[in-house]
């Protein structure tokens, strides 16, 4: 009964708000055209990181604390470690990972640059850097996280203290986050060079810090 | 149709399988996996929406982009509060209420 009814209500909601949707007035705000006029004061070339970094800052840096706080909660909760038994990794798997890691690495930090003017930016050179922590993590060469130490906790809070510090520094200017627009390059690419390493470090951190298992207690 | 209000329609309709799966299944797991689900149906919306004139909008794809990060965020607090539910009661379900 209660599946019949949950059925029923997704699919007449699927249909009102697509027939909504096909008779929707145009935009009455172009955004667009607006984010095109103030480029060029943006220090970037590429609209999707002027936005996140520069009209929208004030965004990214409530993300990143965000999800400085989804890890410092999975600290909290205390995760018991598991007894499971897994599989040895193979060699194969293990080659590979040596391979793949240092490209990774390559990878991500031209992601970074590439993000002035072109797709990429801090969190999609974040994500692959974690990625590639997973991958060495999954092919056992590189254990999981116990408790972070001193260092690993800088890095963890790095981008989002720097991204702090350039915020309020610019307070002293005016507003939050308004750079001087020709300064503007060098502090969006400071403040995405600090993300990335905590971006990375943060998102393998969740993975890590919730896959480590007794054999890494020594 | 165009591109955009496709995309915006395949969203809407994934937010609704993610709607029915969080409300339907038992196994904790389904569930934050059909929230993922849900989520990325409204991202799909949010996309889709903004460029369906054919001209994509910068401030809607940052803010997915956004809402991406800290959706992995919180399906990584959800995981780790499932693996303490599961430590404490031995479930990967949760209790059922009889009738309050």
């Amino acid at each position: 009964m209660k599946r019949l009814l949950v059925v029923l209500g997704a699919a007449c909601f699927v249909v009102l708000l697509i027939g909504a949707m096909l008779d929707l007035a145009p935009a009455s705000i172009a955004l667009h055209a607006a984010v095109s006029a103030n480029l060029p004061s943006s220090g970037v070339e590429h609209p999707v990181t002027a936005v996140l970094l520069n009209f929208r800052g004030y965004d990214t840096l409530l993300e990143i604390a965000v999800l400085l706080l989804a890890l410092i909660v999975i600290l909290a909760i205390g995760i018991d470690s598991t007894t499971d038994v897994r599989p040895a990794a193979s060699p194969v798997l293990q080659a590979l990972a040596r391979l793949a890691a240092p490209l990774m690495i390559v990878v991500a930090v031209y992601l970074l640059w590439v993000g002035a003017f072109r797709p990429g930016g801090a969190f999609q050179a974040g994500a692959v850097l974690a990625a590639a922590a997973v991958l060495l993590h999954l092919a056992e060469l590189l254990p999981g996280w116990q408790s972070p130490g001193l260092r690993l906790r800088l890095g963890l809070a790095g981008g989002f203290l720097i991204f702090l510090a350039v915020a309020a520094g610019l307070l002293f200017q005016g507003a939050l986050l308004e750079y001087p627009p020709e300064q503007a390059g060098w502090m969006i690419l400071l403040i995405e060079s600090g993300l990335t390493v905590s971006l990375g470090l943060i998102l393998a951190g969740l993975f890590l810090l919730l896959s480590r298992d007794d054999g890494d207690r020594s | 149709m165009s591109a955009g209000l496709l995309f915006a329609s395949v969203g809407v309709i994934l937010f609704a399988l993610g709607v029915a799966g969080v409300l339907l299944l038992g196994h904790l797991l389904r569930r934050i996996l059909a929230f993922n689900v849900m989520g990325s149906g409204a991202f799909l919306v949010l996309v889709g929406l903004a460029q369906r004139n054919g001209i994509a909008d910068p401030v809607p794809q940052a803010m997915v982009l956004t809402g991406i990060v800290v959706a992995v965020a919180a399906t990584a607090l959800a995981l780790a509060l499932v693996r303490r539910l599961y430590v404490l009661t031995g479930k990967i379900e949760l209790p059922q209420d009889d009738e309050g």
